[in-house]
């Protein structure tokens, strides 16, 4: 069953290995819907602008006869960007489409690298199994069973779903965030670092009260009450902190 | 030194580090996205992966929950994938594919091939033979339009171009065709016996419907529509039902360290066939809407194409089609 993120931990030639956490059902089936919007609204204007462009006037009716050059212009397109959607963005974005860039998650193959066309292709053509009975069932369930969060797909492409972490930012400055030789060690550094960075972000009341409580923490003074700008005398006293050493 | 102040000190040298780490990380994602032809960044970038490592790997001791720590694993797992990137370079890889690797696969699934092909035949011969002998047994296999237009004595197929127009017709069938390749080769995730079912449903309304046409007169004809596209398409069918056996097989009986390490071996490595049963059936979808319900097209001009076709596609398996030499014994 699917338990708490859990890592894959793939061996390098350095030594140290290299982890990366798997994305659950959750982060999948949201990947997924933001790619069906995507491909259903994308196929669906092509479709609405090539009908009008073929009557020359606003109907989307289709011809009464069968006609290639509707089929070939209006239907056929719209179906293909449809369904080939996954197949092509994948191969042309090395495993990545909009919809899990835009959720975080990408394609890796067991060995952390970026999986191959053949892969990728296996994959894709594992979606006639994942998807039935409806609604990608047995994909789902796969998915929710498999430790590794697999459906069919993944199994036979030796594919993995693993958070990007592309939003992973160092605190503002290496020197804001390294601790110093007072009482400030390298998570109150890091925590100070980020309140500094964040300052102009939060509202006056929300930042006087953080400042406070890591200063009560990490031992630094509450700024005197010389009748100037407190906000300024907090943020100054942070300041202070992080640049003891 | 006490260890908290040897602590400190560690982490501030290593927090001294983060301008290298970001100058690691850009060119990563540079290359990674392929917006630097810099060869400097390039070779830049086995460095970089040594020295995010050696610092992650302090990281992780001295600031286990820190977003430092979180920064360096992103940084040096887009490192790892950009470094264990192969080139890609499309047409030498279609090439070895077409040329190497395909009739390598061809040659593996040789006894799953033949196999696939006796099922299929097997069931096409009963199919005939069940409906021959008891025709009311036609309603399991087609339509009621199919059977009325048949009694009428009339083929399904004559004047098929006047109700819908060759380019539309070849794409209908070649969609149709293509979907039923794949999953004759995805049903194999069952163990095989999804493949097997495609393989003997298909051969078994083959039977039944020559059968059926055959005593209504018009075998003939039927056979006549067919032999243009027929050969290839239904060989096409027959090798994905190969490779969808060599799937259900790695199952059934791993060869590798466990069922779902030999499914993907299996399936990855007979999955290249599939692109060659694509590449094929594309041609087939073309040859059923604009050469087999043409009636302009003389019979032997059909045995050509049908004798061509399926040449071609055996030149195409074999590898010989882009340049690959049969291997001679010295």
């Amino acid at each position: 069953m699917s338990g708490p993120v859990r890592d894959l931990t793939v061996d390098s030639v350095t030594g140290i290995d290299v982890s990366l956490p798997v994305a659950g059902p959750g982060a999948r089936a949201y990947a997924f819907l933001l790619d069906w919007h995507i491909r259903l609204i994308v196929a669906l204007a092509w479709f609405v602008v090539g009908a009008l462009l073929y009557n020359g006037r606003p109907s989307l009716a289709p011809p009464l006869s069968n006609d290639a050059r509707w089929f070939g212009t209006v239907v056929a397109p719209a179906l293909a960007i449809y369904f080939l959607y996954h197949c092509v963005l994948e191969l042309a974005m090395r495993g990545s489409t909009p919809g899990k860039r835009m959720a975080g998650v990408r394609l890796v193959a067991r060995d952390g690298g970026s999986p191959s066309a053949g892969a990728l292709l296996t994959r894709n053509v594992f979606r006639l199994v994942d998807s039935l009975p409806l609604c990608y069932g047995v994909g789902l369930i796969s998915v929710v069973l498999t430790r590794d969060h697999l459906r069919i797909g993944d199994m036979a492409a030796g594919t993995l779903l693993v958070f990007e972490r592309a939003e992973a930012r160092l605190p503002g400055s290496a020197a804001a965030a390294a601790p110093g030789a007072g009482h400030l060690d390298a998570a109150g550094a890091e925590i100070v670092a980020e309140l500094l960075e964040r300052w102009s972000t939060l509202n006056p009341e929300a930042r006087q009260r953080l400042a406070r409580q890591v200063l009560e923490r990490y031992g630094g003074g509450e700024p005197a009450a010389s009748g100037g700008d407190p906000d300024a005398a907090w943020r100054a006293e942070l300041e202070r902190l992080a640049s003891s050493r | 030194m006490d260890g908290t102040a040897r602590q400190r000190a560690l982490s501030a040298s290593l927090l001294q580090r983060a301008g290298l780490w970001r100058e690691a990380d850009a060119r990563t994602r540079r290359l990674s996205s392929g917006r630097s032809d810099d060869a400097a960044d390039a070779t830049h970038l086995a460095d970089d992966y040594r020295l995010l490592a050696h610092d992650l790997a302090r990281a992780r001791t001295l600031l286990p929950d820190s977003r430092t720590r979180e920064y360096l694993e992103a940084a040096y797992a887009r490192a790892h994938a950009t470094l264990h990137r192969g080139a890609w370079h499309i047409g030498s890889e279609l090439l070895t594919l077409f040329r190497d690797e395909i009739p390598a696969v061809v040659r593996s699934l040789r006894p799953y091939i033949i196999w696939s092909t006796t099922i299929f035949a097997l069931a096409a011969l009963a199919g005939y033979a069940l409906v021959h002998r008891y025709p009311e047994l036609i309603a399991l296999f087609a339509s009621p339009d199919l059977i009325a237009t048949v009694e009428r004595g009339k083929l399904w197929t004559e004047g098929l171009l006047n109700i819908v127009p060759s380019s539309v017709l070849s794409v209908q069938i070649l969609s149709r065709n293509i979907s039923v390749s794949l999953f004759a080769y995805c049903a194999g995730f069952l163990f095989g016996l999804g493949t097997l079912y495609i393989l003997g449903l298909n051969g078994l309304m083959l039977g039944a419907v020559f059968a059926f046409v055959s005593r209504h007169g018009l075998g003939g004809p039927l056979a006549s529509f067919i032999v243009a596209h027929g050969c290839v398409e239904l060989s096409v069918l027959c090798l994905s039902g190969a490779a969808g056996a060599a799937v259900g097989e790695a199952l059934v009986r791993p060869t590798h360290a466990g069922r779902i390490e030999s499914f993907r071996i299996a399936a990855l490595r007979s999955g290249k066939l599939l692109i060659a049963c694509v590449a094929l059936l594309v041609g087939c979808g073309l040859i059923e809407g604009y050469v087999s319900p043409n009636p302009g097209v003389a019979l032997w001009a059909r045995l050509g194409v049908g004798v061509g076709y399926w040449l071609f596609m055996l030149a195409l398996l074999s590898g010989r089609l882009f340049g690959r030499r049969a291997a001679h014994p010295r």
